[in-house]
């Protein structure tokens, strides 16, 4: 590489001289707010470059605004050139460039956010009518529903993520019989860690940790294809040719999701049943059998089935959320990711915020 | 020095996998030149630009710009070698979490040491030099059309002043007034800062009207090299087909009249 002589400003005979490399790299070296004179002499200037240019062209303005009219003396014919093109490209004020933040401007963004956000809740539940009264057009015309992709996605979101919420069912139920174990048998009453352990995967923790992981994991997966399809104008192009995008994509997800869900949730229930179950045995000595027969005598089919009935509404809110936020990305990478994450925490939200909605109701039913 | 090429390519073989790309590719550019890479599809016009700016490893072969080896540079000598070149790829690859002014300002950021102030007030040089309106500087990539995205890229490209600039398919979708704007203002730039310009298209008008010489890709070789008046003369099918078909002489037919 060329080596850059370091660019020098001296002031002599009425006349502004720079010496050496006028670059990007130098320009800073020199001082150019200094010295006032009526002509700039570029004689001494080895290599000039556009930023070199910009700060000849600062330093006239300057000395115009200070009342004189500078002159550029010795530079070559492309270095007029070049500053002539600067003069032309010169921006008008730098200094109103960068927009001030007031308070009102806080204000301001505080409401658009709350109206945003009310309105994007506002579609999302439009968008919900729209998908589930397209379910029930396809169950009132079957001939209609997309066997092909319904199987795919069940494979995807359910078949699939068998092994990760079987283990993590599993080691719900160790945590738990682990935990209340040691509170229980302060009182001796080791046994009814079956019931502890029961009630709580069968109601709750099964299917609540199974959609929390199904949301993590298949709800981002559906915003990430969707919203990829959508970047590259693929929905667009869906519509052009007559096929409705909630029919073609977010219902097959949808009713996978709706099915798979319950059957991970029935998986969830016997591994942490089984995980508790080992757990006992290990540290409370509780045998297989007696932890089967004290289940089966005390624990009411009903936590089995509450647990059950919550999973389609779970797996309704992580396919519409997934599927919604999916349509919601516009041209750009950087909205994919971000609401592929939006898409995430808000179905574990929503879904956290259904539970707590069911088990409110199940007590004022008394289930 | 003077004569010496500022690109040169030898001998150079790009594989992927079983397919090779370029078989003993040769290839001079001059100092101060605009050369347009021209070839059909898949002859691996972008691929040399990628080899020649070291994002592709060829398999074989040399490539020397400004006289130093691409392949072989230890990373700091690569580091400076990339300053000297501005890379503008076909959808301008802007960074879309960044304003139109971060995006010209990120290589100066990342390479130089400059106060914010002459950052900002040399990127909005360069976004005017381009001929974007100056409150595109504060837009989002998203927010701008195809061509402006694509001028914004090409100000990223200058952002250092470079002396060589290479454009991937600069007037590809962009409309006949916008792409003759485009090539208006590579060659403006050209004189205004002494680019030597490495052009891939497939542009027959921005042949005809910026580029001093042109190379043809085929075979995975330079098939010709030359002005656009030597091309016609070239014996090869494609580059008959090329050169002399309806397009190609409606575009001299337009440069002869202008």
């Amino acid at each position: 590489m060329t080596q850059t002589m370091r660019p020098q400003i001296s002031l002599t005979e009425g006349a502004i001289v720079l010496e050496g490399d006028l670059l990007i790299g130098t320009i800073e070296d020199v001082d150019l707010t200094q010295g006032e004179a009526q002509t700039i002499d570029l004689r001494e200037v080895t290599q000039l470059d556009t930023a070199g240019a910009w700060a000849v062209v600062t330093l006239e303005r300057r000395l115009q605004a200070a009342g004189f009219s500078p002159q550029i003396t010795g530079a070559s014919a492309v270095q007029n050139d070049l500053l002539a093109v600067l003069r032309a490209n010169m921006p008008d004020e730098i200094g109103t460039l960068l927009p001030q933040v007031t308070i009102a401007d806080r204000l301001e963004q505080i409401g658009r956010r709350t109206v945003g956000f009310s309105r994007e809740m506002l579609t999302l539940i439009a968008f919900l009518g729209r998908v589930v009264a397209m379910i029930f057009g396809l169950i009132l015309h079957p001939s209609r529903i997309r066997w092909t992709a319904i199987v795919h996605h069940m494979q995807q979101t359910g078949l699939n993520a068998v092994p990760i919420v079987a283990l993590m069912a599993f080691l719900i139920g160790v945590v738990l019989a682990f935990q209340g174990a040691a509170q229980l048998r302060q009182f001796g009453a080791e046994v009814f860690v079956v019931d502890l352990i029961a009630i709580s995967i069968l109601r709750e923790l099964g299917i609540l940790l199974t959609a929390i992981i199904v949301a993590g994991r298949s709800g981002s997966a559906f915003t990430a294809a969707i919203g990829s399809m959508k970047m590259r104008e693929e929905i667009d192009a869906m519509r052009t040719l007559g096929l409705d995008p909630i029919e073609v994509l977010v219902a097959p997800r949808v009713i996978a999701l709706m099915l798979m869900l319950p059957v991970l949730g029935v998986i969830a229930n016997f591994a942490g049943l089984f995980g508790g179950a080992i757990m006992s045995w290990i540290e409370l000595g509780v045998s297989p059998g007696v932890f089967q027969s004290r289940l089966v005598s005390n624990t009411d089919v009903w936590h089995f089935g509450v647990g059950l009935i919550k999973a389609p509404f779970f797996a309704l809110i992580i396919g519409i959320v997934g599927c919604f936020e999916g349509m919601q990305v516009g041209g750009d990478a950087e909205s994919l990711g971000r609401l592929t994450s939006t898409s995430v925490v808000l179905s574990i939200f929503l879904v956290i915020t259904a539970d707590a909605m069911f088990s409110i109701f199940f007590a004022v039913m008394g289930i | 020095m003077a004569n010496d090429p500022i690109i040169s390519v030898r001998g150079l073989v790009t594989r992927f996998g079983k397919h090779t790309v370029h078989h003993g590719l040769d290839l001079d550019v001059q100092r101060g030149e605009i050369i347009g890479i021209v070839g059909g599809s898949g002859t691996g016009k972008s691929v040399l630009l990628r080899a020649v700016v070291g994002l592709l490893k060829p398999a074989d072969g040399q490539i020397t710009v400004f006289g130093e080896n691409v392949r072989d540079t230890s990373p700091e000598d690569y580091r400076r070698l990339r300053r000297r070149w501005g890379v503008m790829f076909q959808d301008g690859a802007l960074f879309s979490s960044l304003t139109v002014q971060q995006n010209v300002e990120a290589p100066m950021r990342e390479l130089l040491d400059l106060s914010d102030e002459t950052r900002a007030a040399l990127a909005a040089i360069k976004v005017r030099m381009v001929g974007l309106p100056e409150d595109a500087l504060h837009k989002m990539p998203s927010e701008l059309s195809g061509g402006m995205r694509k001028r914004a890229g090409f100000a990223r490209a200058i952002a250092l002043d470079p002396e060589i600039v290479f454009l991937d398919e600069p007037t590809a979708g962009l409309d006949p007034i916008g792409a003759a704007a485009f090539d208006k203002l590579t060659a403006q730039l050209r004189s205004a800062l002494g680019l030597t310009v490495f052009l891939v298209t497939h542009d027959l008008d921005s042949l005809h009207a910026i580029c001093d010489r042109i190379a043809v890709l085929a075979e995975g070789r330079v098939l010709a090299t030359g002005t656009m008046a030597e091309m016609q003369n070239v014996d090869h099918p494609w580059v008959q087909a090329y050169f002399k078909g309806p397009r190609a002489r409606a575009a001299l037919a337009q440069k002869e009249t202008v």
